[in-house]
């Protein structure tokens, strides 16, 4: 036990010393850093993402508003910080939501094996044999369309892959001694599983969380924009990028901004997955600068 | 070999039966349904239990299934509730133009996907790899549909150098030049939104061939730089690469969903996101089935492929 804090301590140093070396993900931490200190401290400014202003319409970025106005005169500095705070929200509680499910469904299935991994990976091959365009947009046909019914779209829907990858990683874990010790004393595989299994995946669960934020971002901005995610008066990157669309002729300034702003977070999410990927598979990586 | 492949056909039997079911029960599920779109509250009770009967309503659920289901095995996709129009005649239209774009969109970012990601992978590090690289992870974070607004907006509005929505002039279906104009801007968004994945794919396995030992064999028998490359790693890299042209089988139809939607292609696309906002549920329920039985399709395929180049599989019967 004692070399295996001591090899994790040596592997969360390696993590550090590459993010100091790699100048971009130093950069995208302290981006997301401060659009995540942003969204949290936005109530809290002098902001009205829903004020309306039927004189200033569609107004170009100027010192009153910094990003213009919107077409009913709304400030869309603020718009577009409110906006950051949905699309942030629904990339954390839908990643949150997918992970466990997936973490659960690949735990169980690895560990007990059986029928139990014959019945739950055939439900994880039907799930992921409908394309998830397909897939997330007829489910969200079921559900009101707003906040709570996207996360649960996202979360409950792209947990399979996480799932598989979980299942190969606790099916050589069940073989490591110390397991086989703990089944042979008689602790129960539900503890057996809290306790030794999930510990050990969770590196890759970090991995899997990071870039699964940057899809859940992706994919309700996607939906948004067709119309089948956040709908008014909240708003969302995504969302907002749908009225840019009728309004780009002479305002381009407002598809500019939330776009720009979801490629940089999603590339931030990414950069930092990869970056973490260190920790997990230290020799691989070593020397790859990604 | 023969007899896996026949193993995994017939494995793949339920599981299209599965979702047919799936479909059926999430369509008889929906909070809203295809009575509610032909009747109106006003209709006496007598009129509403007419056009029940008229479509089947009236019986039970699992013999409409079955009806439903034998109507799709012979090729009658049923009825829009909100145009009325044949779903089979619709989608006759409408898959091969979504191929015409996705096709050559696909294809392209296949082949440039493996020779960028040759290069990258066999100079790991170096300037060409950071580029390339580099250039991959900001491809993966653009939106498609922000690529596409900007395409637009750019080429559309302020050069006024392409139109900027549909597939053909009014009044010039036949040009084939008229069609290109129409063709380049989505082709370009799609394009881009397939290339950079690839990439990453083929440089990730280059790099592995690459550290493998047979590398090191052959650098320590003096084979030069472009031996190993082309007699060794490519081989190696590409066999997986062409089992993956077997899964994008479904992309053909549902592929480009958004850029078609953006661009007014009369594609799959817009056809599939209005049924969902109009709550078309006959339409949904088949492009559903569709892609589904495309996805077990395309694995199917790539298993195959995957059996007929990797001599190794050969014994596993």
């Amino acid at each position: 036990m004692a070399m295996e804090k001591k090899n994790q301590k040596r592997r969360i140093g390696n993590v550090i010393s590459a993010l100091k070396h790699d100048k971009l993900a130093m950069v995208s931490l302290v981006f997301l850093g401060a659009i995540i200190i942003l969204s949290l401290i936005a109530p809290l400014l002098p902001l009205n993402p829903t004020a309306t202003d039927v004189r200033n319409m569609l107004q170009p970025p100027s010192l009153a508003h910094p990003f213009g106005t919107d077409e009913v005169g709304r400030d869309y500095l603020a718009r577009v910080i409110y906006g950051g705070r949905v699309s942030l929200l629904v990339g954390v509680l839908a990643m949150v939501t997918c992970v466990c499910v997936g973490v659960v469904v690949g735990t169980i299935s690895g560990y007990f094996g059986g029928w139990i991994d014959n019945f739950l990976m055939r439900v994880v091959d039907i799930m992921s044999s409908i394309p998830w365009m397909i897939l997330v947009t007829v489910i969200s046909l079921f559900l009101k369309r707003g906040l709570k019914s996207i996360i649960i779209v996202i979360g409950f829907f792209t947990w399979m892959e996480i799932a598989r990858l979980v299942r190969a990683e606790t099916l050589s874990l069940k073989e490591r001694e110390y397991v086989l010790y703990a089944k042979f004393v008689g602790v129960p595989g539900h503890l057996i599983i809290l306790r030794h299994i999930i510990p050990a995946v969770l590196p890759t669960i970090i991995i899997a969380s990071s870039t699964g934020i940057a899809n859940a971002i992706m994919t309700e901005s996607s939906l948004s924009f067709l119309g089948l995610g956040i709908q008014q008066p909240m708003s969302s990157w995504g969302s907002l990028l749908q009225s840019a669309q009728g309004n780009m002729q002479n305002a381009i300034y407002m598809a500019i901004l939330p776009g720009l702003l979801i490629v940089l977070t999603i590339f931030a999410f990414n950069k930092l997955g990869n970056l973490l990927r260190i920790f997990v598979e230290p020799r691989t990586m070593a020397g790859e600068k990604d | 070999m023969a007899k896996y492949i026949i193993k995994r056909i017939l494995a793949a039997i339920p599981m299209v039966l599965i979702i047919t079911i799936i479909c059926f029960t999430l369509m008889n599920l929906a909070p809203y349904d295809a009575i509610d779109a032909m009747t109106s509250p006003k209709m006496p009770p007598e009129t509403v239990e007419l056009i029940k009967a008229k479509y089947g309503y009236d019986q039970p659920v699992y013999i409409q299934y079955l009806r439903w289901v034998d109507g799709i095995l012979n090729g009658n996709f049923g009825y829009s509730i909100v145009t009325h129009q044949s779903i089979s005649t619709d989608l006759a239209v409408r898959i091969p133009n979504t191929i015409k774009l996705i096709l050559p969109a696909y294809l392209l970012s296949y082949v440039l996907a493996i020779i960028l990601g040759l290069i990258a992978g066999s100079h790991k590090n170096r300037w060409a790899d950071k580029l390339i690289d580099g250039l991959s992870a900001v491809g993966i974070a653009l939106p498609t549909f922000w690529v596409a607004m900007l395409l637009i907006y750019f080429l559309g509005y302020r050069l006024k150098l392409l139109p900027i929505v549909g597939m053909h002039t009014i009044g010039k279906e036949n040009s084939v030049a008229d069609f290109l104009k129409h063709f380049i801007m989505p082709f370009t968004a799609l394009f881009l939104s397939f290339l950079p994945d690839s990439v990453r794919y083929v440089r990730s396995s280059t790099i592995t061939q690459y550290s493998e030992d047979y590398v090191m064999v052959q650098q320590a028998f003096g084979a030069s730089k472009a031996e190993i490359m082309f007699k060794h790693v490519c081989k190696n890299v590409l066999l997986p690469i062409i089992t993956k042209l077997g899964m994008a089988l479904p992309m053909l139809v549902t592929g480009a969903i958004i850029t078609e939607t953006i661009f007014g292609w009369p594609g799959v696309g817009p056809y599939f996101v209005k049924a969902i906002q109009g709550m078309d549920y006959p339409i949904v329920m088949v492009i559903l089935v569709l892609s589904s039985v495309l996805v077990i399709l395309g694995n199917l395929l790539s298993d195959i492929l995957y059996c007929l180049t990797d001599p190794r599989i050969k014994d596993l019967g």
